[in-house]
């Protein structure tokens, strides 16, 4: 357990620079702007004195150096800072209503992915070159090469619309969830497919898969007691990378199926040059992932026991 | 170059090539609004026809000619892209690479990995929100996280040649670290710079038609094929064609020049061909 503890710290301590660089690059987008955000986001009915309330209660009136320490202890303190459309409104606690339905969203994704992706990519691995195997690569390949905007608006087709299976759109019960998790997570299983379907050829090679046949085990044994336990430890380390990803197509997926996340608040917010509440959403997006990453770290030294635990 | 890899370049000559003659072979233009026969769009009057091959949208615009012309906004896009990054990436990459110490660890340290923690589209989102939609501001966004990739494979070319006996025999010989870089680093980077870009097309395509469907792309009138996918979605309804065709544009060409990226790196990199 004390280890686990210095492990963290130490991972701690090598994210420190990352986030650092992370609230740095959100705090300076404001500032690539051109012309006057303010007025940008008020519009060119608002006067003079409008603009320049606006710009004192936000503190933009400051010098650079101080904005950034403003924001900085903003961050530190919860304080993402107020909606410039909406002044009465808060950054962070708009966002954090959002933020459950777009984890909800975003973990369906990956559980999709996985159910799908493992049995695929096992079955192609154990079929190298057979039919099957040019199946679930077309299948992987039209994954990954079909765009959320394509793939989403085309089963709202087929399966609300056509056959009149599922909803269009929103979010109310677990139907609801189903075409926007398949758009989300479909890109990522046909990545995860390939990967398995590498992984298990190369661990059914290894000493130990004869061993085990040797041994008397049948297949299925093989295959999920011992080449998976092996062929999925690179496969773990993809998903926190690929999970980022993930987030980006939430985007993405929220603006097709009216999804009340976050990623939809982002859209909104960028179309209204609701500056500070864009740079909340992205930085909420970005801290996930490096939150994300940083699980799938330890997920990955528990899993192989040839990476200790330091 | 394996069999997909050949597929792929022959999808991407013919988009070029619509690219290259949309004018010429474009049945209508792509901006002009022909009445629809009365009142609503409904699926009669916008499905595909002999005169409109592909149907035409709500405003009565021929689909057919609005894709092809979208497949000059896409390599438009592309090509300035990987462009702008591979050289920005070559020079900031030869200069970590060839001089190494703290400049190296500067660059390839720091400026390297400071967009790593954001997944690339996010942060082509977020450059577009504030700078302001456009195709010259999605340009400079993506080429801004761009050339990174290439940055790294030429650091790492650097570093490696510049060890060779030959590098040393050119200095020896007086050669400047300019003459250094460009005739004897450069083309051993040329290689992996090739594929990096193949994908780097792919990418960027991609990336245009997402954030054109966004709304953060090239503003609407233009027929790019994020914007009709975007329209299209009012339209599902009666007019699934119109989701379809830009549709299978992005998919064909994101497609074809991943197919081509792979196969040149078969090609290139015999110890990655499959079994």
């Amino acid at each position: 357990m004390r280890n686990v503890i210095t492990a963290l710290a130490k991972r701690l301590l090598f994210v420190a620079p990352v986030v650092w660089a992370v609230v740095t690059l959100v705090f300076l987008l404001i500032h690539i702007v051109p012309g006057d955000p303010v007025r940008n986001a008020l519009g060119d009915n608002a006067t003079e004195q409008q603009v320049n309330e606006l710009k004192h209660k936000l503190g933009m009136d400051q010098t650079l150096s101080r904005q950034y320490f403003n924001y900085w202890r903003g961050v530190l303190q919860g304080d993402l800072g107020i909606s410039l459309i909406n002044p009465s409104d808060h950054v962070l606690e708009k966002i954090l209503k959002r933020y459950p339905a777009t984890i909800k969203l975003a973990l369906a994704g990956l559980a999709f992915a996985i159910l799908i992706a493992i049995p695929l990519g096992v079955t192609a691995g154990r079929n190298q070159g057979k039919a099957m195997d040019n199946i679930a690569s077309v299948v992987a390949l039209l994954g990954i090469s079909a765009p959320g905007f394509v793939l989403g608006p085309l089963m709202v087709y087929l399966f609300a619309i056509k056959l009149n299976l599922l909803p269009v759109s929103g979010n109310f019960g677990l139907e609801y969830l189903i075409l926007p998790a398949i758009t989300m997570g479909a890109p990522l299983a046909a990545f995860l497919t390939r990967m398995v379907r590498s992984s298990v050829i190369e661990e059914l090679g290894e000493d130990y898969v004869r061993t085990a046949r040797a041994k008397g085990l049948n297949e299925r044994q093989v295959i999920y007691k011992h080449v998976l336990k092996n062929g999925l430890i690179p496969v773990v380390t993809v998903i926190g990378l690929q999970f980022g990803v993930l987030l980006a197509g939430a985007i993405i997926t929220e603006v097709i199926f009216s999804w009340p996340g976050i990623g939809r608040l982002t859209v909104e917010a960028i179309n209204s040059r609701d500056y500070p509440m864009v740079q909340g959403c992205i930085l909420m997006i970005a801290l996930t992932y490096i939150v994300a990453n940083l699980l799938t770290d330890f997920a990955y030294r528990l899993l192989d026991p040839r990476i200790k635990v330091e | 170059m394996n069999r997909l890899g050949k597929v792929g370049l022959v999808i991407i000559s013919v988009f070029f090539f619509l690219a290259l003659f949309a004018p010429q072979l474009a049945p209508y233009d792509p901006r002009e609004q022909t009445r629809l026969e009365s009142g609503l769009p409904t699926e009669e009057r916008l499905k595909p026809t002999r005169e409109y091959f592909f149907g035409r949208d709500d405003l009565g615009r021929d689909v057919l000619s609005r894709v092809i012309y979208g497949a000059r906004i896409s390599m438009r896009v592309g090509m300035s892209v990987v462009l702008i990054s591979t050289v920005i990436g070559t020079i900031i990459g030869a200069i970590s690479g060839y001089y190494g110490g703290w400049v190296d660890r500067l660059l390839s340290g720091f400026l390297f990995n400071v967009f790593l923690p954001f997944p690339s589209i996010l942060l082509a989102i977020a450059m577009v929100a504030f700078l302001g939609p456009g195709l010259n501001n999605l340009i400079l966004a993506l080429s801004v996280i761009g050339w990174v990739g290439y940055a790294r494979l030429m650091r790492g070319q650097a570093l490696k040649v510049r060890e060779f006996d030959f590098a040393t025999a050119a200095r020896a010989l007086g050669a400047s670290d300019m003459r250094i870089i460009v005739l004897h680093i450069l083309p051993n980077a040329i290689q992996p710079m090739i594929v990096q870009a193949s994908l780097g097309m792919a990418g960027a395509v991609l990336a245009e038609a997402s954030l054109s469907f966004l709304g953060l792309g090239v503003p609407p009138p233009a027929p790019s094929w994020g914007v009709m996918l975007n329209d299209a979605r009012s339209f599902l309804r009666v007019a699934p064609h119109l989701l379809i065709f830009p549709g299978l544009a992005v998919m064909l060409t994101v497609m074809a020049f991943n197919f081509v990226g792979d196969g040149l790196r078969e090609l290139l990199d015999p110890k990655q061909r499959r079994q």
